[in-house]
């Protein structure tokens, strides 16, 4: 790795010297690690550190759903028939129903909080994604170290199943998927078992994306020097691969995964949408999407949640760019 | 027997344009406490040598035969787990570039520490002792402060120091120096094979340097090793390269190595043409495309690979001339020449 580009850089040169001069003196220059120059960098990235709040943002939502929606709305499931015209089945107020007591207005026919099935939509949003892209990234990461660093055969089977993995045509097999299996499978049944399903179905269909970054990054860390240079001095292969090579992954690995997860938001709530996803009435936001379609006239009700998912995903992004920016800089500008 | 020596090593790689012989036949011997200096041009095969000797030449498809014996130990037919016990603790490399050869991950006393706990099973805090007394050694100023610091916030001198003092961290018997000073400027080069001179002293290891300029091992050698695409075509003590060298390559070399003691309007005098592709290698003498004195083999050197052969006292030459008439071309057309102006 090269020195730092920027204005750190500069401190840095000069750290030899300074520390000789400034024994005594009263601030002695700190050594930093490539870790805090990362981070220094992204905070002075406005727009990463936007996304970054969204998402810790998002996440306090999730984890904290029942908290906010007992404070701010009714529970997600609670029917409000009162508030629903029955000639047109959409919300008798208008701007759908939207006051202090439901903030983002009432759901068409069952007249839910749709404020509280936002809430509670983001949980099963991240969840999904998160455990997903957890999910891909072990797999790729594993993999792509192992085809990378030993090559040869290993190599060619594994790239080979990441080919077949990518042209396996994903939708399409996760609806298939969805239809055969039954309520109840593996000892877990109803949400459970859906999350489960299709954390697997996700995780293990993204893989190759991450595995052939990190192949290629293997591939070329093997012949760098230090890797030459801890040979000579004895290293063994595990040594190599755990102490040498992973910790130059950290980087790209963290990029993709923040990266991957936007991704996985929206592929969870495409497949909501199809309703092959999580079942109703759990609120998901591509399942309130697929509702409101036959609502075109209450167009509140298609804005809140196509808001959230595209404000996750642009925020994951923004966040994933400037984690780039920073782990990476000569990757850009 | 020596305590380190090569016998008829070949390592050829199979590549899709054919079999590149890096190095083809290469025999020489080494004492502790001695100096060989290996010096060629660019894919005279140097680099792969020593790789070769530490094992390190790239596993499955490198071809590898001859004897390489050290301390009594032959290390072709050993397996790669027994080569590598040996790596660090019998034998050790300093690389090139010292950024590119330090962890950027790790800082320099927790590289060494490392590098010693390879061998030796002690804690992590006598190996940090050790590492601070080696930093110490290899002139790091504040090496109890500097041990923390990370490989960039080295100036490249200092990175080369604590490269040494990584290869020394296990009192290597066998020091293998690639082009140790390449990377750094002139004035730090001084003080790299000053340091390197005095620890060799101390250490009384074997020390091979690999690099492509005379100067560095005429300070530094013991004995030189000229290599030309893969062989040895000049073998001598460092006086015998400087004084008497035979071989026109030999001349070639000196006659483009800069030197303060001649006037600085002389025109250096290059050897023309390029070194030779590995893979098609020149029929019969490997130089004769570039050599000037061509014609004087009676066509010999286009045809017939040329004996490494003594010419006197352990001094080796490859070359078809005969040795009176090599003397006597140095003699009376080449060292007139680049002694002109001194």
């Amino acid at each position: 790795m090269t020195a730092p580009l920027d204005v750190s850089g500069t401190e840095l040169q000069a750290a030899p010297e300074a520390v000789v001069e400034g024994a005594g003196g009263a601030k002695a220059i700190q050594g930093r690690s490539l870790g805090q120059i990362a981070w220094m960098r992204l905070k002075r990235d406005k727009v990463a550190m936007a996304g970054a709040i969204f998402v810790i943002f998002l996440i306090l939502v999730a984890i904290f759903a029942p908290v906010i929606t007992g404070l701010l709305g009714h529970p997600p499931n609670e029917f409000h028939q009162d508030m629903i015209n029955p000639e047109t089945m959409g919300p008798k107020a208008s701007w759908g129903g939207i006051n202090k007591d439901f903030l983002f207005g009432v759901e068409p026919v069952n007249g839910r909080d749709l404020f509280s099935r936002v809430v509670y939509g983001a949980r099963i949003s991240l969840l999904i994604a998160f455990f997903a892209t957890m999910l891909s990234v072990v797999i790729g990461t594993v993999l792509g170290v192992v085809a990378g660093y030993f090559g040869g055969w290993t190599d060619m089977i594994i790239s080979r199943a990441m080919d077949v993995f990518l042209a396996f045509p994903l939708l399409v097999f996760a609806i298939a998927l969805a239809g055969v299996i039954p309520d109840k499978a593996f000892g877990l049944e109803g949400d459970t078992l859906r999350i489960v399903l299709l954390v697997f179905i996700i995780g293990f269909f993204s893989w190759p994306y991450i595995g052939r970054i990190i192949r290629g990054q293997t591939l070329s860390l093997r012949e760098r020097e230090f890797v030459d240079a801890a040979r000579s001095l004895g290293a063994r292969g595990p040594y190599i691969l755990f102490r040498e090579i992973l910790p130059n992954l950290v980087a790209p690995i963290l990029i993709y995964s923040t990266l991957l997860i936007p991704t996985n938001v929206l592929f969870e709530a495409a497949l909501s949408f199809l309703g092959v996803g999580i079942r109703p009435p759990t609120a998901t936001w591509g399942g309130m999407l697929s509702d409101a379609v036959h609502f075109y006239t209450v167009p509140h009700f298609m804005f809140f949640p196509g808001m959230a998912i595209f404000l996750t995903v642009l925020a994951f992004n923004l966040f994933g760019d400037g984690l780039r920016d920073a782990l990476d800089p000569r990757s850009s500008r | 027997m020596s305590f380190l020596e090569l016998k008829d090593l070949r390592i050829h790689f199979p590549t899709d344009d054919g079999l590149v012989k890096s190095v083809d036949g290469l025999s020489f011997s080494l004492e502790r406490g001695k100096t060989l200096g290996i010096v060629g041009e660019s894919g005279s095969g140097k680099s792969v040598t020593s790789l070769g000797i530490l094992g390190l030449h790239k596993g499955g498809r490198a071809r590898i035969s001859g004897e390489i014996w050290l301390d009594g130990e032959e290390l072709v037919s050993a397996s790669a787990e027994h080569v590598r016990t040996l790596r660090g603790k019998k034998m050790a490399m300093i690389f090139q570039d010292p950024l590119s050869s330090m962890h950027p991950f790790y800082t320099v006393g927790q590289q060494i520490v490392e590098a010693y706990r390879i061998h030796n099973d002690v804690s992590k805090k006598v190996a940090r002792k050790h590492a601070i007394d080696l930093l110490g050694r290899v002139g790091i100023p504040q090496p109890d402060r500097r041990v923390d610091s990370y490989p960039h916030e080295f100036s490249g001198g200092m990175r080369q120091r604590a490269m040494i003092a990584m290869a020394l961290s296990c009192d290597p018997e066998l020091l293998i120096a690639d082009e140790p000073t390449t990377a750094l400027d002139v004035t730090v080069q001084a003080q790299i094979l000053d340091l390197m001179r005095d620890l060799q002293r101390d250490f009384n290891a074997a020390l091979i340097i690999i690099t492509h300029d005379l100067g560095v091992v005429a300070e530094l050698s013991d004995d030189i090793l000229v290599m030309y695409g893969g062989k040895c075509i000049e073998y001598g003590t460092t006086e015998d390269i400087f004084e008497r060298p035979e071989h026109p390559y030999t001349w070639g070399l000196l006659g483009s190595m800069p030197r303060l003691d001649r006037e600085p309007t002389e025109r250096l005098l290059p050897i023309k043409g390029s070194p030779p592709s590995l893979i098609n290698v020149p029929s019969g003498c490997a130089f004769h495309p570039r050599c000037a004195f061509e014609d004087r083999t009676e066509g010999r050197a286009k045809t017939e690979v040329p004996e490494l052969l003594e010419t006197e006292g352990g001094h080796l030459v490859r070359c078809h001339m005969p040795r009176d008439l090599r003397r006597a071309i140095w003699e009376n057309e080449i060292k007139p020449n680049l002694e002109a102006a001194s």
